[in-house]
C-alpha cells in the first residue's frame, strides 16, 4: 500500500466539525473539473492513490480519467463501497424493497437472471455481489487494487454478527476484481477479532486513529495495544481528530505507531495538501533515523 | 445480561439491533418484522432468532426489555401490550399518534415502575447537551426568542410508496423531521404551549407535508420560529440546528458545532466574553461501539443502564415525548388557518 492516500470527503461536503465548512466545500467543488484538478495537485505532490466512495460524482471523475490514460497510467483508486447516504435516503423514501428495485442494475424484476433467481432462492450473497458490481461499474478500466467496504456497512454487519457477509465481500472482490478487500470501521479492535475468527488474516483495516482518541471506539489504549500486538495492515484516517490537534503533533503521533502502513487525509488547497504530505515525510524520516 | 428483543427491523430497528448486538451487557433474544425478506436475511446471516409475528415472539421468549421500531401507528398498541406484560420499553419517535393514548401509556409505565425511553437521540449529542448547560446556568439571561430548524434531502422528487407518505400512519415531515426539533426546543428552552400559526406545505408529496413553518410560544412567553423541510437537496443529510437568544447572549448550535456569544464577563468555565466556538469532537464522550453517530449508541446504552438500575430513567421519557406529541397535535389543529 502507498504510505500516503488522498481522500475525498472535502469534495462531497463531508466535514465532521462544521456544516458551514461543508457548504463552502460544496460551492468550491461544484464543478467536477475542480475536483480532478485538486486530485492532480495531490498526485504532483506525491499522493498517487485516491481513496474515494462510489458517490455519483465520482462517475464523472472516472470518465475524465479514462479519457487520458497516458496521464493517469500510474494512478490508482482505492474504491469504497457503497456511498451509503443515497441508500439511506432511498430506504426512508422507498422502503427496503423499493431501494433494491431502484439500485440493482437494470430493472430488478424484469432483468438479470442472477438477481431474479437470487430472490426466489434466497441467495442474498448473490444480491450483494450484484450490488458490488453495480457500484464498481463507475471504476471500469481504472486500477483499483483495493476495494473497501464502507464503515456504515462494515459496522452494521459487525453489530448484527453477520460474519459470513463480511467474508463474502472479502472473497468476491478478490475473485471478481482481482483486488484486495479492505474494511473501513469505527470499531477496529472488535472488527479485527471477528475477521480473524473467519480466517481473514492480516486484513487491511482503515479506521480513525488520532491523538485525540476521536472515534476510537473502546478507547485509544485498546487501539494502541491492538496495533502493537496484532497482525493487520492499518490505515489511519481522521488523523487530525476532527481538527482538535495541531497538525504536526497529530501526524507525528500516527507516523510513530506500529503497523500503520498508510495515512489517509483530505485537504482542499495546494497549501494544505503540501503541508500534510511534508509533515508525514518529516515524521517518517525522523522515525527511520531513530 | 439484559435480555432484549426488537420489534420492527426497518432503518431504525436494524440500527438498534446492530448496536444492541455489540453491547456487552445485552443478549438479543429475538427480532420480529413482518417483512419476509428482512427476517430471511437476519435468520440466515445473523445469530438472532427471528419472528414474523411479534406476539408469537413475546409468547416464546421472555425479554426484559423491548425496542419498538415498527411504523408509528402501531406504537400505542404494541407499547401497551409490553407494559401489561411488565416489559421495559424503548420506542422510536414520535411516541404516539394520539395524545390520549400517549397519556394513558405514560400513566401505565409510571404505575408499573417500568423503564421507558423514546428515541429522540439529539439529547445525547454533545453540542446540544452543552447548550442545555449554558441555558440552565442562566448565562444568556431570561431567554426571549428561539429558532429551531432542520433540513435534509428525504423527498426531493415526486414519488412515493411507503408508510412515510401516509398521514394516518405517521408519515410526513411534521412527524418525521419536525418532531426532533420540537422535542429539542421543549428540552433546551421550555415546553411549547401555544402555536400561533402553522403552515404545512407540500412540494413533492401528494398526501403529506414536506415542510413545516410555525410561530410558537412557551408558557413563560418565549417566542420562537420553527422552520423544517425534508425536501432540501442542499443538505447531504439531516441537519438540525437551534438558535437561542437572551439579553446577555446568544447560542447557535447544530449537531457538530456550537457558537456562543456572551455579552458580559459572567461566562461558563471555558468561555470568554464575545464569540466562542466549540466542536462536537471536544464535547462528545467516546462510545464502546460506533455505528452512525455517538448519540445512537449513547441512547441505547443509557436505556440499558436504566434497566440495570445504574442511571435514573430521566432522559427522553414517555412523559417528555408526550409533550412533543402535544405540540404536534396543536400544529395539526392550527395548520393553514
Amino acid at each position: 500500500m502507498n504510505r500516503i492516500l488522498y481522500g475525498d470527503n472535502q469534495f462531497f461536503a463531508v466535514n465532521h466539525i462544521s456544516d458551514e465548512k461543508s457548504r463552502a466545500q460544496s460551492i468550491r467543488f461544484k464543478e467536477d473539473k475542480t475536483i480532478l484538478e485538486t486530485i492532480d495537485i495531490a498526485r504532483d505532490l506525491g499522493a498517487e492513490t485516491f481513496m474515494c466512495t462510489s458517490h455519483d460524482r465520482i462517475y464523472n471523475i472516472c470518465e475524465m480519467i479514462r479519457q487520458d490514460p497516458e496521464k493517469y497510467k500510474d494512478f490508482s483508486i482505492y474504491a469504497c463501497l457503497p456511498y451509503a447516504h443515497k441508500y439511506a435516503n432511498a430506504v426512508t423514501e422507498l422502503g427496503i424493497m423499493g431501494t433494491i428495485k431502484q439500485y440493482l442494475p437494470g430493472n430488478f424484476f424484469g432483468s438479470i437472471f442472477k438477481g431474479g433467481m437470487a430472490v426466489v432462492s434466497k441467495d442474498y450473497i448473490s444480491i450483494m455481489e450484484l450490488m458490488i458490481d453495480a457500484e464498481m461499474k463507475m471504476f471500469k478500466k481504472i486500477n483499483t487494487p483495493i476495494i473497501f467496504l464502507q464503515n456504515n456497512i462494515t459496522d452494521l454487519l459487525l453489530g448484527l454478527g453477520m460474519k459470513d457477509l463480511l467474508k463474502a465481500f472479502h472473497d468476491y472482490v478478490r475473485k471478481k476484481y482481482n483486488a484486495e478487500a479492505g474494511f473501513i470501521t469505527m470499531n477496529m479492535p472488535q472488527l479485527l477479532t471477528v475477521l480473524e475468527s473467519i480466517g481473514i488474516e492480516n486484513p487491511i483495516i482503515c479506521s480513525s486513529i488520532n491523538k485525540a482518541g476521536f472515534r476510537m471506539s473502546g478507547g485509544m489504549e485498546l487501539y494502541e495495544k491492538t496495533l502493537r500486538e496484532k497482525k493487520l495492515r492499518a490505515i489511519a484516517m481522521q488523523v487530525l481528530g476532527g481538527g482538535a490537534i495541531p497538525a504536526k503533533e497529530a501526524i507525528e503521533y500516527v507516523c510513530n505507531l506500529p503497523n500503520v502502513e498508510s495515512i489517509l487525509f483530505g485537504a482542499s488547497t495546494r497549501q494544505n495538501i503540501s503541508q500534510t504530505i511534508s509533515l508525514i515525510r518529516e515524521a517518517d524520516s525522523k522515525r527511520s533515523k531513530q | 445480561m439484559i435480555k432484549i428483543a426488537v420489534i420492527g427491523a426497518g432503518k431504525m430497528g436494524i440500527s438498534h439491533l446492530s448496536i444492541l448486538g455489540a453491547h456487552p451487557d445485552v443478549e438479543v433474544v429475538g427480532v420480529a418484522d413482518t417483512s419476509k425478506i428482512v427476517t430471511d436475511v437476519l435468520g440466515e446471516y445473523s445469530p438472532f432468532k427471528t419472528f414474523t409475528d411479534y406476539k408469537k415472539m413475546l409468547d416464546t421468549i421472555k425479554p426484559d426489555a423491548v425496542f419498538v421500531s415498527a411504523p408509528t401507528k402501531f406504537h400505542t398498541s404494541i407499547v401497551q401490550e409490553l407494559l401489561e406484560k411488565g416489559i421495559h420499553v424503548f420506542v422510536e419517535k414520535p411516541f404516539s399518534l394520539n395524545i390520549n393514548d400517549g397519556a394513558a401509556l405514560v400513566k401505565m409505565a409510571k404505575e408499573k415502575g417500568l423503564i421507558n425511553q423514546v428515541g429522540y437521540h439529539n439529547k445525547f449529542i454533545g453540542t446540544f447537551e452543552e447548550v442545555k448547560k449554558i441555558v440552565s446556568g442562566g448565562y444568556l439571561g431570561e431567554i426571549n426568542h428561539f429558532l429551531g430548524e432542520a433540513y435534509g434531502p428525504v423527498v426531493i422528487r415526486k414519488k412515493q410508496d411507503t408508510w412515510r407518505s401516509s398521514p394516518s400512519e405517521g408519515g410526513g415531515c411534521l412527524l418525521d423531521y419536525a418532531s426532533h426539533v420540537i422535542d429539542l426546543i421543549n428540552y433546551l428552552v421550555a415546553p411549547i404551549s401555544t402555536v400561533h400559526g402553522a403552515l404545512l406545505k407540500s412540494f413533492f408529496s401528494d398526501s403529506v407535508e414536506d415542510a413545516v413553518y410555525c410561530l410558537l410560544e412557551t408558557k413563560n412567553k418565549i417566542s420562537g420560529v420553527l422552520s423544517v423541510s425534508w425536501s432540501e437537496e442542499t443538505y447531504r443529510k439531516m441537519s438540525t440546528s437551534i438558535t437561542i437568544s437572551g439579553p446577555n447572549g446568544k447560542i447557535i448550535s447544530d449537531a457538530v458545532e456550537l457558537k456562543v456569544y456572551l455579552k458580559t464577563d459572567n461566562c461558563p468555565p471555558g468561555y470568554n466574553k464575545g464569540w466562542n466556538t466549540k466542536y462536537v469532537t471536544d464535547l462528545t464522550p467516546e462510545v464502546d461501539f460506533y455505528l452512525r453517530g455517538e448519540e445512537y449508541s449513547a441512547q441505547v446504552d443509557y436505556f440499558v443502564k436504566a434497566v440495570q438500575g445504574k442511571v435514573p430513567n430521566d432522559k427522553n421519557t414517555f412523559e417528555s415525548a408526550l409533550l412533543t406529541d402535544n405540540v404536534i397535535d396543536m400544529i395539526k389543529n392550527k395548520k393553514n388557518n
